[in-house]
């Protein structure tokens, strides 16, 4: 008889790594989109890219390892990095500003940690922070909203042979309410902060990733606890200072769905690997996140944040584990720290 | 943590709110694969198999020889202590072996096994039910049900008259018998109590009868509606409570369904006695009903043969030893079957190796699954800490962190984690995306954290060993340096004839001396008992020794009181048998002591050599002791030479040497070897003769006091019917009975002298006095009572590995006490000294 022999459980559920993170890949369809719609061929262009590089990178590094290339792969979790980073960069990107953004991602910041799992940062979000730091002016290169170039143009782009790039730019709606901060009239002059409740075009790029993040709860792929603490943090954070006073501060609506915060609420701050585990932790972490993003938004220097607080918070995500372990059964008390 | 439960308080149809646990899973039930078609009797096989470890606790004892015959029913091996159950005979037929065979368990061991050939006529013994049980005796009842071999049909086969047999002082609230039956698949208790409702009802009253509970909650799964409905129409006007749990899986777990019905939790490491909960399953309630009305023990139990591969899957009423390979053959399981054979749920059932392995007591079901329904487990991913695994806990774990620090085995860090408090129910196995085997790196983690604790223990228990050990070859030097003094002392003093009187008395006054010990023994009763106290307050887990210790210490400072109040009253009396002495041959009793001393040698290289083919870990120790034995028996031979070669004149020094002998002047006087070697053989041959004299004194003492007291008695009686009847000599029999009680009272205080007496020789002799042997039996006890309740918590839980180790521990505890009593035993025969002496 070939009889199976192993140790319970015997079943389990369909739940699996790759399937889950193929799900997050189809989730950020949605705002891919919207982006396409409203900036032209420049991020599917990107998103391919990234996603040839990073399995490229992977499989390197993994057979560099000497592990099994086939079997790390399908766990689908390079090319989520890649989406992800591919969409959080601008779509004027050159090729080679994905090319050490994705590579730096997958290699840098997770397989030289030990790979999925190991790594306590997010990857596409150090690959981000990374390229913002050494190639600011590429990576706020963004487009005004409706004045999509076509996929000739695209392309150039993609291939740095464009020559006339930089006056392509347009401010988005975080760096114009940035500028004008405190004039009244200057902002209500701005076209781009006319939208119909947020910036103009951002706001249906956040929509989108709204939807797609509705999905992935809907599909159970992430929980409720890190997007609601997120945008919760980061509007109720707004929501006194803009009662205070509404030209020098903006809206909680203008805040929730302009920049990154759904995309950074449901894809990159849900990020299993580098959030904190235990279900207070991720409460805390993910509110943390949004009053980081707005301090930083209101008072510091970038217009746009998720990239710094999810690394900040990132590294403060053993500490918040630390704290807040469940009270196991038959415990008084939850226990404190590792042991 | 779901926010919804929140704001659903649970409440059942009659009103009780029930309690939600955190985590828990759907899992697909596939119930309905089994639960249609009505119980079948089983096959009755050719060969049964009967494990003697089916229970939870110390292995049944055979207690029929190969080639007995025996009928259906009748007992095949009796308990073998206080946590144990007896196994009967499933059918008629011949006892063919006794022997290990496969059975299912997760080590893959053999165990010890009856076989037994049917004769295919199922004949029953005679059997005694007892449908009166309410008027027996509760003790009677409680001693049925173990005679029945009746254990837990659920989980972990706990026997259940240890269960039942609840102490007075703890008040059960609620008696809960799980109905919940929530692992996928497995519908044993479900057909039951579809078809069988009424007696399980009437097992519940008997269980309802030894336990007294304030309420009694039957927990079913709503997904059992058919169930329910006939346990409540049995139920009905019984104030037996049937109470629908939603279905959630492991709501059936012991823990988790406490808290669904009552709220209350069971703590870390306790016992569901300890809040007031009793948990018994439906199976053993159908047992009892079956012992009640017919008399028949456990030897059938309903079992669930389900999975795509039999061809008639269903709900079986077996003989525990059917090989499983039977009831495959029965059940239409095509051959060969390839894929997952279970013993068990899907959840927490164990892989077969072996296909010949029996049904035993808690066998609830048998999945015969191919690949294609329980395909093979996908390879390990990396843990991508989606944290999947904590949502589903029930027992409110982080398991990922269990995974890391068990993978990297930091045991201290996953200990921290509250490892130990993982009931292995497989939730989070089941739900992580990376399939990651976590029960199964928690067994190892769990096991080998059991593994170093028992090492510790061990080592530990070899260091204090071995200190004791030492202090008593020091002590033992002392005092025989002591003694030696002594005897010059008295040597020197008896040749000077003033002071030979008071030379005769040997201590001073026995009155101060066990006023002294008396202030003594009960000054260390108290600080015995402050420290077991502080140590019972710290939940220390050597409370009990302590207590013990406090207790025999106690017992002692009584028996001093005693002996002092009697040593008041006869204070002339007492002290003449101590007085003689002197034995008459030192020869003689050197030779006598020689013998004693190599035969002593000769055991203890025997027992030594038995340790070590055993791989005992006292082998060190037991070897190291019979060296010692062989160097004293060398020692005192060398003193017989010496004591035949200077035969003539006499060996003890003081008689030949009326001058003071000073250390210079015996050693010239004497042989060339050396004077220590040879007083001690002296010693040891006059400490022997008297030993021997003083045990046949005590003898004669003891008959002349059971005598008296005897004769005192019937006097007494006869002074009393005297009185009644008032006959003119009741003076005479008045002081008779005085005269009686006065000479039983001289000869109970001349021998609790000598009582006392030997107990002082043998701690001298030793090293160890009764109470230090007394004190060791009951430690040995205590430990294996821990043992044993340790056993139970890990069967509750289920925890495979600890179980294990348990059962082992428990195994060596009870070799321990078993030693220790029987020491003491010969201890107390060796002195002469009988239990009740000291009483
Ligand atoms: S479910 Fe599996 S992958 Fe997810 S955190 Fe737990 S162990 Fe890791
Ligand atoms: S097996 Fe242990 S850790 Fe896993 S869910 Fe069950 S109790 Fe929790």
């Amino acid at each position: 008889m070939a009889l199976l022999h192993v140790t319970s459980p015997h079943a389990t559920s369909s739940q699996r790594t790759g399937a889950l993170m193929r799900q997050v890949m189809l989730a950020t369809l949605p705002g891919l989109a919207v982006l396409t719609w409203l900036f032209g061929w420049g991020t599917v262009i990107n998103v391919i890219w990234a996603m040839l590089i990073a399995a490229a990178a992977e499989a390197a590094v993994l057979k560099a390892r000497g592990k099994p290339v086939g079997l790390y792969l399908r766990d689908n979790s390079a090319l989520v990095t890649a989406v992800l980073l591919a969409l959080a960069i601008p779509p004027t990107a050159p090729w080679w500003l994905t090319l050490i953004g994705v590579g730096s991602a997958i290699i840098l910041a997770k397989q030289l940690y030990g790979g999925l799992g190991m790594n306590p940062f997010n990857p596409a979000m150090v690959g981000y922070v990374l390229l913002l730091i050494s190639f600011p002016v590429e990576m706020t290169r963004w487009l005004a909203p409706g004045a999509a170039p076509d996929l000739a143009t695209s392309w150039q782009l993609f291939l740095d042979r464009y020559p006339g790039a930089d006056a392509l730019t347009g401010a988005t709606p975080l760096d114009s309410f940035r500028t004008w901060a405190g004039d009244a009239s200057a902002l209500a002059a701005e076209p781009i902060l006319q939208g119909r409740f947020a910036g103009l075009g951002w706001e249906w790029v956040n929509v989108a990733f709204l939807a797609g993040g509705l999905y992935l709860l809907w599909r159970r792929i992430i929980t409720w606890h890190i997007p609601v603490a997120f945008l919760a943090g980061l509007g109720l954070c707004a929501l006194p200072f803009w009662l205070y006073d509404p030209v020098r501060f903006a809206s909680p609506l203008f805040h929730l769905f302009s920049g990154a915060a759904m995309f950074g609420a449901f894809f990159i701050a849900t990020d299993p690997v580098s959030a904190a585990t235990s279900r207070w932790g991720r409460l805390i972490y993910a509110a943390l996140i949004g009053v980081l993003i707005w301090v930083i938004r209101s008072l510091g220097g970038y217009p746009d944040a998720v990239a710094f607080a999810v690394l900040l918070l990132n590294l403060a995500a053993p500490t918040i584990d630390y704290y807040t372990q469940p009270r196991t059964y038959g415990h008084d008390k939850p226990k404190r720290g590792t042991g | 943590m779901s926010l919804l439960s929140l704001f659903r308080p649970a409440r059942t149809e009659s009103g009780r709110k029930l309690h939600d646990f955190h985590g828990g899973i759907h899992p697909p039930q596939r119930k309905t694969l089994s639960s249609e078609a009505p119980i079948r009797p089983g096959p009755l096989s050719a060969t049964l198999v009967l494990p003697l470890n089916m229970h939870l606790g110390a292995p049944a004892l055979p207690c029929v020889q190969v080639g007995d015959r025996v009928l259906k029913g009748q007992i095949l091996a009796e308990a073998s202590g206080p946590v144990s159950a007896p196994v009967h005979a499933p059918t008629s037929g011949v006892v063919r072996a006794i022997e290990p065979r496969p059975i299912q368990h997760p080590s893959g061991l053999d165990a010890l096994c009856v076989v037994l050939d049917s004769d295919g006529e199922d004949r029953w013994t005679a059997l005694t039910p007892c449908p009166d049980y309410r008027d027996m005796p509760r003790a009677e009842l409680v001693a049925r049900i173990r005679d029945a071999g009746i254990a837990g049909l659920g989980g972990a086969g706990f026997p259940t008259a240890v269960k039942v047999n609840v102490r007075d002082s703890q008040r059960i609230e609620q008696l809960i018998i799980n109905a919940v039956e929530c692992e996928p698949y497995i519908t044993a208790d479900d057909r039951l109590m579809r078809e069988r409702a009424e007696g399980v009802i009437a097992g519940i009253q008997v269980l309802q009868h030894l336990v007294q509970p304030m309420e009694t909650l039957v927990g079913i799964e709503d997904n059992k509606p058919e169930a329910i409905a006939a346990m409540r129409a049995a139920a009905a006007g019984t104030g037996i409570e049937i109470v629908t749990v939603p279905t959630k899986y492991p709501s059936g777990g012991e823990k988790q369904l406490i808290r669904v019905l009552t709220g209350k939790e069971v703590r870390s490491g306790g016992l569901p006695a300890d809040v007031g909960v009793v948990c018994h399953n439906t199976g053993t309630a159908w047992a009892l009903h079956r012992l009640v009305t017919t008399g028949e023990p456990l030897i059938s139990r309903i079992t669930t043969l389900t999975g795509t591969a039999f061809a008639e899957p269903g709900n079986v009423e077996v003989l525990i030893g059917t090989p499983v390979a039977d009831l495959l053959a029965f059940g239409g399981v095509p051959q060969p079957h390839t894929g997952r054979l279970i013993m068990g749920g899907p959840m927490m059932g164990f892989s077969i190796e072996n296909p010949l392995a029996p049904v035993v007591k808690t066998t609830n079901c048998i999945i015969a699954a191919p690949l294609s329904e329980l395909p093979e487990p996908e390879p390990e991913q990396p843990c991508i800490r989606c944290g999947a695994c904590a949502e589903v806990c029930p027992a409110d774990l982080l398991p990922q962190q269990l995974y890391w620090y068990s993978k990297a085995s930091e045991f201290d860090r996953a200990q921290h984690y509250n490892l130990m408090d993982c009931i292995e129910c497989g939730a989070c196995a089941y739900v992580c995306p990376s399939h990651i085997p976590l029960v199964q790196y928690y067994r190892y983690a769990k096991g080998a954290i059991r593994q170093q604790a028992a090492e510790h223990q061990k080592a530990d228990r070899a260091r204090e060993r071995f200190e004791a050990r030492t202090a008593r070859i020091e002590r033992e030097k002392a005092e025989k340096e002591a003694k030696r003094q002594a005897r010059l002392e008295a040597n020197r003093q008896k040749s000077s004839p003033a002071t030979s009187v008071a030379a005769a008395t040997p201590a001073a006054d026995p009155v101060a001396d066990l006023k002294k010990a008396v202030g003594e023994a009960s000054s260390a009763y108290k600080a015995a008992v402050k420290i077991a106290k502080e140590a019972e307050e710290q939940g220390a887990d050597n409370a009990a020794d302590l207590r013990a210790e406090a207790d025999q210490l106690k017992a002692r400072a009584d028996e001093l009181k005693i002996a002092l109040r009697d040593a008041k009253a006869n204070a002339p009396a007492a002290v003449a048998p101590t007085a003689q002495a002197a034995p008459a041959d030192p020869v003689a009793d050197l030779k006598k002591a020689v013998g004693e001393a190599s035969s002593a040698y000769k055991a203890a290289v025997k027992a030594a050599k038995e340790a070590e083919e055993q791989g005992a870990d006292n082998a060190a120790d037991l070897r190291a002791e019979a060296d010692q034995l062989k160097a004293r028996a060398d020692e005192l031979k060398i003193a017989l030479r010496d004591a035949k070669a200077s035969a003539p004149a006499p060996t003890r020094p003081a008689p030949a040497s009326p001058a003071p002998a000073a250390p210079p002047a015996v050693s010239l006087s004497t042989a060339p070897e050396s004077p220590t070697a040879q007083a001690n053989a002296e010693d040891e041959a006059s400490a022997e003769a008297e030993r021997a004299k003083r045990a046949q004194r005590m003898k004669a003492l003891k008959t002349a006091f059971n005598m008296s007291h005897k004769q005192w008695k019937e006097a007494s009686a006869a002074l009393e019917r005297a009185e009644r009847d008032g006959l003119p000599d009741v003076d005479t029999h008045r002081a008779r009975v005085d005269k009686l009680k006065k000479k039983a009272d001289l000869a109970k205080a001349q021998l609790n002298e000598l009582v006392e007496a030997a107990k002082a020789d043998m701690k001298a002799s030793t090293g160890t006095d009764l109470k230090t042997l007394k004190l060791q039996a009951a430690r040995a006890e205590s430990t294996v009572r821990e043992k044993t309740a340790a056993l139970a918590t890990a069967r509750e839980a289920g925890d495979e590995e600890r179980i294990n180790v348990l059962q082992q521990e428990l195994a060596a505890a009870e070799q321990q006490a078993l030693e220790t009593a029987r020491t003491l035993k010969q201890a107390v025969a060796e002195q002469g000294l009988s239990d009740g002496d000291d009483a």
